[in-house]
């Protein structure tokens, strides 16, 4: 019988442990087959975070280690000089990323670190049980915002990506979304795009992935990917934010 | 004939790590320890390595990190309150059993304090310092030389016991001038680093966790670390004696206050008082039987340190109340004189 679909060849069997309609799981094997395309599985290094990805070494063949809350960027930054032939990418939530390491993802952005960062953006803190990421939207409600989040006492969705990309050491920042197959499908260009642009070491990469977490929207699967085009899409509009790879 | 030149401490640890072949280095500036991060810019620089000054002390413990758990020899440098900045990447290293060497030029403190030498750090450096039961190997050398000599051999303890390796000065040694010896530093076996991130070519996935979610798992784990800390509690002890066959007051101390101490020791040795001084050298593993052994012979302890009492604590550990145990300190910067020693001992009411 001929095998016409499977997992990609760098990751393993073992069955996701995200939640039913988690986003983790489709950007996983969006980087899986991106990893097998590109050829690179036996040279990739991989820093997931603390966060619902901790253990996102299950899932792949690929070297890896944890980092501790938000230092994943200088945890890869150690790697990628020890390594610079090999392709080391961090893979982040929105506290790990956004909050807790924000000084760490700026800085490896402005040295222009050879190293791609997949940025996964589902506006609240997953692991942890649903509070206040630095990306909630202003009303909604978490745990730690009961009544929705109010901007004058806890102020804005942060726009890192934005912010990141006004340093001159990024090259590539796209935000994409994995909440339907279109938008699935040109996900995996960027991340393609993110690591070919390691590869030509030209600097710092990023794709931020609009990703849904409906246990913690208090949604079901099909109204969470609906909600992120109705509502978290006004705030975080998908599409290049940077690129200068043509230059 | 071997090189011999003018340096400082921060210096000779610096020449030191590159002897043994550290091509890695992360730091965040701060005093008194910026002449070493500046040596390592400078010798990095000429040798093709790599010298990160991070965005911060926690972001540089991270990149050695990074750069150990890819198998490189890599130290970062710091003082107090950096150290104390460092502490949760310390705990995270530790319990991954990642080699690496990281320096700690101690000040005064707390908070921000004093930019003058201090040992106020000694609890944050034997006893753990981050979260969770793990131990660094802590080396108190007392001269420029030795912090050379004892940063060098960091690097191979760090790899053969895959274990986080403090040195452990203060303001004082970082600054101060002596001559040095660049002795050449023997490349001795150690087994291949199969457990590195390089890729996974031709063998399973290397992976590097802390995290252990499986019941039991963590435990079994950190039984496992034990009684590699009990391995290296038998292996490694190192201290120094000076004077103690027929003494009847023993100093203990570490660092510059054993040097000062030492004097002290002549001192009261030409007044006809027999005081003799043990030195840790190792400030963990702890000297603690010889001190324990040489508590059942002798009138009194005094301990000498350049803070509140911090060491003294592990000295009474070892005595168990054989001998009476004193203590003598200056803070926020005092240094005490071999001459404010004499006048302690003296005033001690020895029985
Ligand atoms: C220093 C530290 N602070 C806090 C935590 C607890 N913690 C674990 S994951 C997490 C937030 C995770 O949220 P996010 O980064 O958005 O990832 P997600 O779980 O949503 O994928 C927090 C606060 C920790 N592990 N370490
Ligand atoms: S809590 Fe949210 S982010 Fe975490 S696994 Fe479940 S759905 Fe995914």
């Amino acid at each position: 019988m001929k095998k016409i679909f499977g997992k990609p060849e760098c990751m393993t069997d073992k069955p996701f442990h995200y939640c039913p309609g988690c986003g983790h799981g489709i950007v996983h094997r969006l980087i899986g087959e991106v990893v097998d395309e590109l050829g690179i599985q036996d040279r990739t290094i991989g820093v997931p975070p603390v966060g619902c990805a901790v253990v996102m070494y299950h899932y792949f063949n690929i070297d890896m280690t944890e980092a501790p809350h938000g230092r994943t960027p200088a945890v890869a930054t150690g790697i990628k000089r020890v390594h610079p032939d090999k392709v080391v990418f961090t893979y982040q939530g929105d506290g790990d990323l956004a909050a807790i390491g924000t000084g760490e993802i700026i800085h490896a952005a402005n040295r222009g670190e050879r190293i791609t960062t997949i940025f996964v953006n589902n506006a609240v803190y997953g692991m942890t049980g649903g509070q206040m990421a630095p990306t909630t939207l202003v009303g909604q409600k978490t745990t730690t915002t009961p009544l929705g989040r109010d901007a004058r006492l806890i102020g804005y969705p942060i726009k890192i990506s934005e912010m990141l990309a006004i340093t001159d050491g990024s090259i590539y920042i796209e935000r994409v979304a994995v909440n339907k197959p279109a938008n699935i499908i040109k996900a995996k260009k960027a991340i393609k795009k993110a690591f070919q642009i390691q590869l030509e070491d030209r600097g710092f990469s990023m794709v931020e992935v609009l990703s849904q977490c409906p246990v913690n929207l208090g949604l079901t699967s099909q109204k969470a990917a609906e909600w992120i085009d109705n509502t978290l899409m006004k705030t975080y509009p998908l599409g290049v934010i940077k690129d200068k790879s043509g230059e | 004939m071997v090189e011999k030149v003018l340096m400082c401490g921060n210096g000779a640890v610096g020449e030191g790590a590159i002897q043994a072949g550290c091509r890695h280095y992360f730091g965040y500036p701060i005093t008194p320890q910026n002449e070493l991060t500046a040596y390592m810019a400078e010798r990095l620089g000429e040798l093709g390595g790599v010298f990160i000054q991070s965005e911060s002390e926690l972001a540089a413990i991270n990149m050695v990190f990074g750069a150990s758990a890819s198998g490189a020899r890599a130290m970062t440098s710091s003082s107090s309150p950096g150290i104390s900045l460092k502490q949760e990447g310390i705990s995270y290293i530790a319990a991954a059993e990642l080699p690496c060497v990281i320096v700690n030029i101690m000040r005064a403190g707390p908070g921000l304090g004093d930019i003058t030498p201090s040992q106020a750090d000694y609890f944050q450096a034997v006893k753990g310092g981050g979260h969770g039961d793990y131990r660094l190997i802590t080396i108190g050398p007392a001269s420029v030389q030795e912090l050379y000599d004892w940063t060098a051999k960091a690097f191979y303890l760090a790899d053969k016991y895959r274990n986080p390796v403090m040195i452990l000065g203060d303001g004082f040694l970082g600054q101060m001038m002596e001559p040095l010896e660049v002795k050449k530093i023997e490349e001795l076996k150690l087994p291949p680093k199969t457990w590195a991130l390089t890729g996974a070519k031709d063998r399973s996935a290397n992976i590097i966790r802390t995290l252990m979610l499986k019941v039991g798992e963590l435990e079994e784990h950190n039984k496992k670390i034990q009684d590699k800390y009990k391995r290296i509690e038998k292996e490694l002890i190192e201290y120094e004696a000076v004077l103690t066959d027929d003494a009847e007051i023993i100093l203990v101390a570490y660092g510059t206050c054993a040097r000062i101490c030492k004097e002290s020791v002549f001192l009261l040795r030409k007044e006809g008082i027999k005081a003799g001084l043990i030195r840790p050298i190792t400030l963990w593993p702890y000297p603690s039987a010889v001190i324990r052994k040489i508590s059942n012979n002798i009138k009194c302890i005094l301990t000498v340190e350049m803070n509140a009492g911090q060491m003294v604590e592990d000295v009474k550990l070892a005595v168990m109340g054989r001998c009476p145990v004193h203590f003598y300190g200056r803070m926020g910067g005092g240094v005490p004189t071999s001459k404010e020693i004499v006048d302690e001992i003296k005033g001690l009411e020895i029985k």
